[in-house]
């Protein structure tokens, strides 16, 4: 790998030691090429009938989960949707803890209690993926409250689709967030449908979520979500904000998920050539073009992809290898004590 | 021992826990500048300041997330959902939410708040503000869930459900809020999921909550003084966890069993009672158990038909002589 400082500034203008700087180049491409290879292997895992459930991609939406991730510190706190998967890897979980709970397998992430739903890594600061639409936006708050309660610099970053903007939990949050000044960034995943219809179909503004900010006393902040340096630089606007004091961000990714809703979705509402289009502007696609503009070689990116490819064909053996989870955690963790008791 | 009311046992226990522990925080609407819609929570806000004791929007999913969000990550909030007809509007939380969270990420997750709640009739305020939704909770698991019915309960199984470890829907009820009661001085800490014989007796064994309480013992001195017949009330107190063995020991020793709940009959916590005396205690049974209930009706807001469909002690004690055929 090239040290950061041997080589000049890049064709594309910028330079290749500019605010984001190759190292934090080279682990948003990792990041990015991480997410893509687990998800499409969750995919093919899918196909192959070992993994139950349901299962929601985020095929496409690399670079919203890789720049909000990278620009975070230790501690910084997510909250993620049933589409959590990679933003729960983008903040280290490994591929087999993820792949393994999207197996149903005994090495998951929370042992096949949760399902792909619901991942949660709290040493990792992924506080929980919830799958009811909108939940998690007043949590994120609570856990902001307490940063600003107790004086702790953590940032709780909120990721949630399109479709969340029209639900009573998303307006409750926004505006709680912005009377109590809490330190929280609310992500919005526009990736144009909430779920199979468009989303434009059923909201009454262009921008579902950055439309909505000026509501609030929020600027209105929509952003390309296919470019992780886009992404990154705006995620550390609205983190340095929330550190400082001065309150919430909402931020509107435009993004587009290569695959259907769910696992159980082939996507045909879709126009003609939308697909094809986005794909063009595929965040891997872009950031490889990135890369090599600020002259990374081949080489270095060939070299990445493949240690990626290996974490994930190992991941992948060690799911099918492991053993389905013992029956006795059915009745262990219902309530603190560890147990399920509710009478004597 | 100083005489207070229900409602200043409120504000007495959410600042003993306060005062103890500054992780406590107090969230919800109304209940800081003002004290409070029933006046609950007066004093707080001058006591523990703006940073601890915080007015929010009507927005009780703001309020009921929040206060997980803090709990999630170290602190033990106290959420009020003013009345608890509104648990309908932020339900996800109850249902969903809190206690779901530590089962489904296999431990990791803790989630230790309070939900304090204003449930039960008796205001006149119609089928919004008055019902007894306690058995709406206490069908979920994960959840714990209690109801006392005097001061010094409320401060008592307040500190207790501070201090669990686990999401706890305090129900208070709105027409205990004036009642006073000699309470003991100094801190009070008592255990969940502990019954309490109020009224030793022979001949019943008389289970009640809340309101429905003060009732189930003046119609066991009614029974007997009129009727001779010796009752047991005990103050059920806690739905969640359930003192099963206070409940079961009461029957053996009874031979009848009488619940007086007030909420609507299907489904209400005297039913799932019933069945598991039914299951364990049937042969200690001299009788069928009987359950006193409000109708299967949204509850009115005039005053004499809000009174028709509560439960009684007239009621209570009629339908207890009536079943023991004396």
């Amino acid at each position: 790998m090239v040290a950061k400082d041997d080589r000049a500034n890049g064709s594309g203008g910028a330079g290749l030691n500019d605010d984001i700087g190759e190292a934090k180049r080279l682990a948003l491409y990792r990041s990015q090429i991480r997410l893509r290879e687990a998800e499409q292997r969750a995919f093919d895992l899918f196909l192959q009938n070992l993994v139950k459930g349901t299962s929601h991609l985020s095929l496409g939406q690399e670079a919203v989960a890789a720049g909000f991730a990278e620009a975070m510190q230790k501690g910084d706190l997510s909250f993620c949707t049933y589409r959590g998967h990679a933003h729960t890897l983008a903040r280290g979980v490994s591929v087999e803890k993820v792949l393994g709970e999207l197996m149903q397998k005994d090495n998951g992430l929370m042992r096949g209690k949760g399902g792909s739903m619901h991942l949660t890594s709290e040493e990792h600061g992924v506080m929980g993926s919830y799958a009811i639409i909108g939940a998690h936006l007043p949590i994120a708050c609570g856990a902001a409250w307490r940063a600003q309660y107790r004086g702790d610099k953590d940032v709780s970053v909120c990721f949630f689709g399109d479709g969340t903007t029209n639900i009573g939990a998303f307006h409750e949050a926004l505006n709680f967030a912005a009377v109590w000044k809490l330190p929280v960034v609310f992500v919005c995943e526009n990736n144009l449908y909430m779920e199979y219809t468009p989303i434009g179909d059923v909201t009454a503004v262009a921008s579902p979520a950055g439309d909505r900010a000026a509501a609030y006393g929020l600027p209105k902040i929509v952003i390309d979500g296919n470019d992780a340096d886009v992404v990154y630089r705006e995620a550390q606007k609205a983190y340095a904000k929330a550190r400082a004091g001065e309150g919430p961000s909402l931020i509107e990714c435009l993004t587009y998920r290569h695959s259907g809703h769910s696992r159980a979705d082939p996507a045909k509402y879709r126009p003609e050539g939308e697909l094809e289009r986005w794909k063009e502007r595929d965040p891997i696609k872009i950031y490889r073009e990135r890369l090599k503009q600020f002259g990374v070689s081949e080489q270095v990116i060939a070299d990445i992809d493949a240690e990626v490819r290996r974490e994930v064909d190992a991941a992948t053996e060690a799911c099918k290898a492991a053993p389905i989870p013992p029956t006795d955690i059915l009745f262990t963790d219902v309530y603190a004590d560890g147990g399920w008791a509710w009478r004597n | 021992m100083a005489e207070i009311s229900y409602r200043d046992a409120v504000a007495r226990g959410i600042a003993q826990e306060m005062a103890r522990d500054k992780d406590v925080v107090f969230l919800g609407e109304d209940v800081a500048k003002a004290g409070g819609c029933f006046k609950a929570t007066v004093g707080l806000f001058e006591q523990f300041g703006p940073l601890r004791v915080r007015d929010t929007p009507i927005s009780e999913q703001a309020i009921l997330g929040a206060a997980m969000g803090a709990a999630m990550t170290g602190l033990k909030p106290i959420a009020e959902i003013m009345f608890s007809d509104f648990i309908a509007v932020c339900f996800d939380y109850i249902a969903n939410e809190f206690p779901k969270s530590r089962y489904m990420s296999n431990g990791q997750t803790k989630c230790p708040l309070v939900v304090r709640t204003g449930n039960g009739a008796g205001s006149r305020f119609g089928a919004q503000h008055s019902q007894s939704v306690e058995n709406w909770c206490m069908m979920i698991p994960g959840l714990k869930v209690v109801a006392p019915s005097n001061p010094t309960d409320v401060i008592g199984l307040l500190a207790a459900a501070v201090r669990d470890p686990d999401p706890v829907i305090f129900f208070e009820h709105k027409s205990l809020y004036p009642i006073k009661a000699e309470v003991p001085d100094g801190e009070i800490v008592d255990t969940l999921g502990t019954a309490k014989i109020v009224r030793p007796g022979k001949d019943a064994t008389i289970l009640a909550l809340a309101l429905m309480v003060p009732r189930a013992i003046e119609a066991a001195e009614r029974l007997k003084a009129e009727h001779g017949i010796d009752a047991e009330v005990v103050d059920v107190r806690s739905l969640v966890p359930l003192d099963t063995k206070t409940i079961l020991g009461s029957v053996g020793k009874t031979h009848r069993l009488f619940t007086v709940e007030e909420n609507p009959r299907l489904c209400g916590w005297g039913a799932e009672i019933v069945s598991i005396v039914a299951d364990e205690a049937f042969y200690d049974l001299d009788g069928p158990p009987v359950r006193i209930t409000t109708p299967h009706i949204p509850l009115p807001a005039a005053d004499h038909l809000e009174d028709m469909v509560l439960p009684t002690p007239d009621r209570i004690v009629e339908t207890v002589r009536r079943s023991l055929g004396s």
